[in-house]
């Protein structure tokens, strides 16, 4: 539970600086809840700094890049949008690690993280 | 007659000729607007809905029309040209002549990613990425990153030997052939060989690599093969399925093509091997 610990932590830190206060707060309530692996309502939001990027995670609302396959849930690294998509059996892939499933949304955006060094995503434009 | 033959069986005149041609395309931009439709169909292509390219049934009939797309593009370049494909299972590591100088190049280097040496180096001034999900527009690889293994031929055979094309509900939690050999269930084939080549290739706009079509013609070459080892297994499903290309319905971007179509390789093209 350390985890859960320490993502709200930096949750709540993140959320005094910046503007999304509200978002990093619910994502901690709902960790904080008893669930079972693959929830209904999806996953639980996110919001920490990992590997000196801002990774963020929590229900999509009316998102500016559109046609993302979530599940209504999106995924952003330092307030630029990752492409993500939910497997059948309740994994994870993104644009960035399209042919490795992974169990979680933060997973993911750590893997492409890790993947990006130190890269920006960019918003991509389709022809 | 368009003959695919495997890539280590190359002359160095065929090499020369296959690089000088994906170089012309890319310079034209013919070859982006390739990368650009399959990330297209990589990001709206899903489990539960709408789903053409990939983790559904027709990935394999949409990648051979994609592919001999391509090919045909290579050849308005240079007609002698044809598709290599690369058998992972036999070239297996990072020493093999496919990532030579004179041929794609090597893996990255450990910093950023980037190739170094061949002609898709960014040194050469002639690959650039432009159709990308990042800010890097170098190749990068990084071959067998983590140890990661490519399939043996014993895990490859244990896919052919499905007798059943597809299996409801057609996506990436299917039983049979095509999700075994895409991927996304059991010992992994495709998608395994794009994360052992890892920069572009593990992303959705994985052709910006070269490798990307030979890997591709090898698994096309593989649906050939279970074809050949089970005469009686059709192409599945046969008709009336939501979100899903059936046999006789087109398939997008083209929307002039079945899988029906798609199912019998020889008119377009043959390998060096019987199948
Ligand atoms: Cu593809
Ligand atoms: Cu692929």
């Amino acid at each position: 539970m350390s985890n859960i610990t320490r993502r709200r932590a930096l949750g709540v830190a993140a959320g005094a600086a910046g503007a999304a206060a509200g978002i990093a707060l619910a994502g901690s309530a709902v960790a904080d809840a008893p669930r079972p692996a693959v929830p209904a309502a999806g996953p639980t939001s996110f919001d920490e700094v990992y590997q000196g990027r801002r990774i963020k995670g929590g229900p999509a609302h009316g998102g500016h890049h559109g046609g993302h396959h979530g599940g209504g849930y999106s995924v952003t690294i330092d307030g630029e949008e990752l492409h993500v998509m939910q497997n059948a059996d309740g994994t994870w892939i993104s644009v960035i690690n399209h042919y490795e499933p992974v169990a979680t949304p933060k997973a993911l955006a750590r893997a492409a993280v890790r993947e990006l060094q130190g890269a920006p995503l960019v918003p991509l434009t389709l022809s | 007659m368009t003959v695919r033959k495997n890539q280590a069986a190359l002359t160095a005149d065929e090499k020369r000729r296959f690089i000088n041609a994906l170089l012309e395309l890319k310079r034209s931009g013919r070859y982006d607007t390739f990368v650009t439709t399959h990330n297209a169909f990589i990001m709206s292509d899903t489990d539960n809905g709408d789903r053409v390219g990939h983790r559904s049934p027709s990935f394999l009939p949409w990648h051979r029309r994609f592919l001999i797309e391509f090919e045909q593009a290579l050849q308005s370049v240079d007609a002698t040209v044809a598709l290599p494909y690369w058998d992972w299972t036999a070239d297996r590591t990072s020493r093999s002549s496919l990532w030579a100088p004179d041929f794609l190049g090597g893996t990255g280097r450990a910093r950023d990613g980037q190739v170094l040496d061949g002609a898709f180096a960014r040194s050469g001034n002639r690959w650039t990425i432009t159709v990308r999900v990042d800010g890097r527009d170098y190749l990068r690889r990084d071959l067998g990153a983590g140890g990661r293994q490519l399939p043996t031929r014993a895990e490859v055979d244990s896919v052919l030997a499905m007798e059943t094309y597809d299996t409801a509900p057609w996506n990436s939690s299917s039983d049979g052939f095509r999700n075994h050999l895409e991927g996304w269930r059991g010992v992994n084939l495709h998608n395994r060989v794009h994360v052992w080549v890892g920069g572009q290739m593990g992303t959705g706009v994985s052709p910006n690599d070269p490798v990307f079509w030979m890997h591709h013609a090898f698994i096309d070459k593989l649906w050939a093969d279970w074809q050949a080892r089970h005469p009686r297994s059709p192409y599945l499903p046969a008709a009336g399925t939501a979100n899903v290309v059936d046999l006789r319905d087109t398939m997008r971007p083209w929307n002039d093509v079945t899988p029906a179509d798609m199912l019998d390789h020889t008119p377009h093209y043959t390998f060096d091997t019987a199948a």
